[in-house]
């Protein structure tokens, strides 16, 4: 009863509700595909250019690939020797040929051998990406649910003490760096409390079979989800704050409709847009930050595999996992755009 | 609010009632490695001093304090070598089997060499087997290696492990299938490995007697934190730790610290191009004037020997205990005193308008060779020879090396006196373009100390090598040409269990879960 008089109040009289309502939303709709499919698109020219990109700031780092490669004998091999080897290796072409020959590979699906890990790139990418998915994705879901509940709630009551206590815990765990966190975390709930397992994937010698594979995923989910949930939660504690005073809901309020209503059908479809922004901005850094808990509980991730691929200029490695990063990117950006688009009527792409 | 949401988690787990996890078979190990997993191809320069315990080489070293001595494994004896030593022969022995089921014969060691030195395979290995021209199988069972020069020290070639000819593709080593599926006639055999753990099963088919150890599981732990936690928390029973951080474990109640000594050793190049560091008065009196046993407690906690010269004394008779410095600053300032170097107002030495000034570099991420840098810099300081320490990466380093000293190290295969030695002392290393740049870095000509060097090539008499060798030290030490610290010592740590026959043994530069305590885990015993 009451939601059929909101619609009555808020919709125009000129047109009949059906045919108004299905034509807002096939124009909607079709703004939403067009979108999609442009991202889409230009995503082939940008995989093209981010992949040049490396290739010729990779020739300029400072770093030898053959030092990776090598390890300590870097140090006993005669020059002669390196240099025979660099050629064997195919480091010693220049960065354009070794591009067009990556990317002449790449579009028939062969990724190349990695020479950091002794094992084809498909083979590094599918022993480890799913863990890092497992990680990121459980500490991510964890830290949108929480920062959703703790940041509305002080949202919708500013000034209040949990709010200002709130706020006040982000701002100081934000400042806090990830290995604190992880060493930390592990020594007290794992070393001196004993509850969770050290580190590593499953105790060792067993199989990752779901019941290990959870023991373990815990403490460094955990940590990676306190590292990401201040920057979430402020950003949504402020855009509800600032939806909360604008027109619509005030004059929403003074109408006398309830405020579950206010809250989810006037309030939270505009604050959550930016908070939708602020997650697909975050996506990548997933990687990065999981770089460092990867390390310290020995998680067999690809976040440290990025960072040993810099290191080493181990190009087919690095190359598929700054592709994948950038597709990251944009699939991020695109659904936060699309979820925007969902939520609030007033947009329809993002245009 | 962190804090809570940290703490309700965990209760949760911990009243969720998870089955334990089986535990690790009694007969078994867990030990937490620093380095990678995987790679595991002897070309790629897998187990190069035979402490792989996938594949066994022509000979293999014998444990104990001191200096190892060799014993012939797929050998049946011990290698022959030519009067004038450019051709050795070896007998390969009778029904050994790789783990694939076939046979190993001479076709399969000839190739293993051949794969190494064959520039297609870009193996790391390529520069140490240099002095080798080829591999011949000469019968079924017998390998003759013809060598470029002579080369008394072959036997420490030797220990490289073996795979069958039919494994080896030709291509790159680091693209080899045996990087993840290795084929050997090793004591223990590979059953799965992942990313953060290798799980390796006992060999119950091998030659020398299946080892009593049958479980070995290696976790991958790259911080040395976190496998210090894993070892108090009870998760593994053994890891390599820094020193410092395995002294912390020398009162626990139920581990034990273990250290093998290496002959690996660090000190600092004293460039020939440099004015003020090739000056035989600053050469001498700054070996005089730097405390090594000081930065052996300090610096490394007690873990190492000093050294005034790159042949440490586990090498028995070829260490002549007559060539070392003292620690004696006021000899030192007497010999700068005497060759002219006169302190200026602020303290510095001069001598005809040249201050004793120069610059130690090291690589950024090494903080030991930082901490021993800083040591040197100050134990020189005090007898007025202003140092001064810069991070250099490795990719700048070797360019400054003729002007500016190194904090550089050696000894990475320490089994005999030669490659220990010859490529840092000798002077043909001196050139540009020979060897690595890191070879004789101070470019130092002593034809003394060459002619010794060649002698002890040429003759494979042991009595002979180690007077050669004792000659040289006792030549160096009247001439230095760099500033020897010390000798590492590698730390272990690890649970009591009911296991013996763990033996100590001279280890490479490398050290892991592959050395240490458990590098002859193939001899140890149940009570």
């Amino acid at each position: 009863m009451d939601a059929a008089m909101t619609t009555i109040v808020t919709r125009p009289a000129t047109a009949t509700a059906q045919t108004t309502t299905s034509r807002t939303r096939r124009r909607r709709g079709r703004g939403i595909a067009r979108m999609s499919v442009r991202r889409a698109l230009f995503a082939i020219p940008l995989t093209a250019a981010v992949s040049l990109a490396l290739f010729a700031l990779a020739a300029g780092s400072p770093f030898d690939p053959l030092a990776g490669y090598l390890g300590d004998r870097y140090l006993t091999m005669s020059t002669a020797d390196k240099q025979r080897v660099a050629t064997e290796l195919g480091l010693d072409a220049p960065w354009w040929q070794q591009w067009a020959s990556w990317i002449g590979h790449a579009v028939t699906g062969d990724l190349g051998s990695s020479r950091s890990y002794a094992q084809p790139v498909t083979t590094v990418l599918a022993e480890r990406g799913p863990w890092t998915l497992l990680l990121s994705g459980t500490a991510l879901a964890a830290a949108i649910v929480l920062a959703l509940v703790a940041g509305m709630w002080a949202g919708l009551h500013p000034q209040s003490r949990l709010d200002r206590a709130i706020a006040a815990t982000a701002t100081v765990v934000q400042a806090v760096p990830p290995f604190v966190l992880s060493l930390g975390a592990v020594t007290v709930f794992a070393v001196s409390l004993r509850w969770l397992p050290v580190a590593g994937l499953t105790d060792p010698g067993a199989d990752p079979s779901f019941g290990q594979v959870t023991r373990h995923l815990v403490l460094p989910a955990a940590v990676l989800t306190v590292s990401l949930l201040p920057w979430l939660l402020l950003s949504l504690r402020q855009s509800v704050r600032a939806a909360a005073q604008s027109d619509a809901v005030v004059g929403a309020r003074a109408r006398g409709i309830p405020e579950p209503v206010v809250v989810g059908r006037h309030l939270l479809p505009v604050a959550l847009g930016p908070f939708t922004t602020v997650i697909g901005l975050r996506l990548p850094e997933l990687l990065v930050g999981a770089a460092i808990v990867e390390e310290v509980f020995s998680w067999p991730g690809l976040a440290g595999s990025l960072v040993t691929a810099a290191r080493e200029l181990d190009f087919p490695l690095l190359a598929a996992l700054t592709i994948g990063t950038t597709w990251l990117v944009l699939a991020g950006s695109l659904l936060a755009d699309l979820a925007h688009a969902l939520l609030d009527p007033r947009v329809a792409d993002d245009a | 609010m962190a804090v809570a949401v940290l703490a309700t988690v965990a209760a949760a787990t911990a009243c969720a009632t998870v089955p334990a996890a089986p535990p690790v078979p009694a007969d078994g190990l867990v030990l937490a490695d620093g380095f990678d997993l995987g790679g595991y191809n002897p070309i790629a320069g897998h187990g190069e001093a035979g402490e792989s315990k996938l594949y066994d080489g022509l000979l293999r070293l014998v444990g104990g304090d001191g200096m190892p001595t060799f014993e012939p494994a797929l050998a049946a004896e011990m290698p022959t070598v030519s009067d004038d030593g450019l051709h050795w022969e070896v007998t390969i022995r009778d029904g050994v089997r790789f783990t694939d089921g076939t046979t190993v014969d001479a076709e399969d060691i000839a190739a293993t060499y051949r794969a190494i030195l064959d520039p297609a395979s870009a193996s790391p290995l390529a520069t140490s087997l240099n002095m080798i021209e080829s591999v011949t199988a000469t019968g079924s069972h017998a390998v003759r290696f013809d060598l470029r020069y002579s080369y008394a020290a072959l036997p420490t070639k030797l220990l490289i492990g073996i795979v069958p000819a039919e494994r080896l593709s030709g291509g790159l080593a680091s693209e080899s299938v045996l990087n993840t599926a290795p084929v050997g006639t090793g004591p223990y055999t590979l059953v799965s490995l992942r990313p953060d753990q290798a799980v390796f099963e006992a060999n119950a088919d091998y030659w020398d007697g299946a080892p009593q150890v049958e479980h070995l599981t290696v976790v991958h732990v790259p911080d040395d934190n976190a496998r210090a936690q894993r070892l108090v928390a009870g998760e593994v029973d053994g890891a390599n730790l820094p020193p410092r951080l395995a002294a912390t474990f020398t009162d626990r109640p139920g581990f034990e610290v273990a250290s093998n000594t290496s002959a690996d050793w660090r000190g600092v190049s004293l460039p020939a191009g440099n004015p003020v560091t090739a000056d035989p008065a600053i050469r001498a009196a700054l070996n005089r004037a730097v405390d090594r046993q000081s930065i052996v407690d300090h610096v490394l906690a007690g873990y190492g020997r000093p050294a005034s010269t790159p042949l440490p004394e586990v090498y028995g008779a070829a260490y002549e205990p007559t060539a070392a410095f003292d620690f004696d600053p006021a000899a030192a300032e007497q010999i700068l005193d005497a060759a002219g170097w006169i302190r200026s107002a602020d303290g510095v030495r001069e001598k005809a308008g040249v201050r004793a000034e120069f610059t130690v570099m090291y690589f950024p991420e090494d903080t030991l060779r930082r901490d021993l840098a800083q040591a040197f810099a100050t134990d020189a300081d005090r007898i007025g020879v202003r140092v001064s320490v810069q991070p250099v990466d490795r990719a700048s380093l070797p360019d400054r090396l003729p002007v500016d000293a190194g904090l550089l190290g050696g000894g990475d295969l320490p089994y005999d006196p030669d490659p220990q030695i010859y490529s840092t002392l000798h002077s043909s290393y001196a050139q540009p373009g020979v060897g690595s740049p890191y070879d004789n870095a101070s470019g130092y000509v002593n034809p003394v100390v060459d002619a010794a060097l060649d002698a002890a090539r040429r003759t494979t008499d042991p009595d002979e090598r180690a007077a050669h060798y004792r000659s040289v030290q006792s030549a160096y030490v009247a001439d230095p040409g760099y500033v020897m610290l010390v000798f590492l010592d590698h730390t272990y740590v690890f649970r009591d269990t009911d296991y013996a026959g763990s033996t100590p043994i001279l280890e490479p530069h490398s050290h892991g879960a592959s050395w240490g305590p458990w590098w002859n885990l193939r001899e140890w015993t149940r009570p």
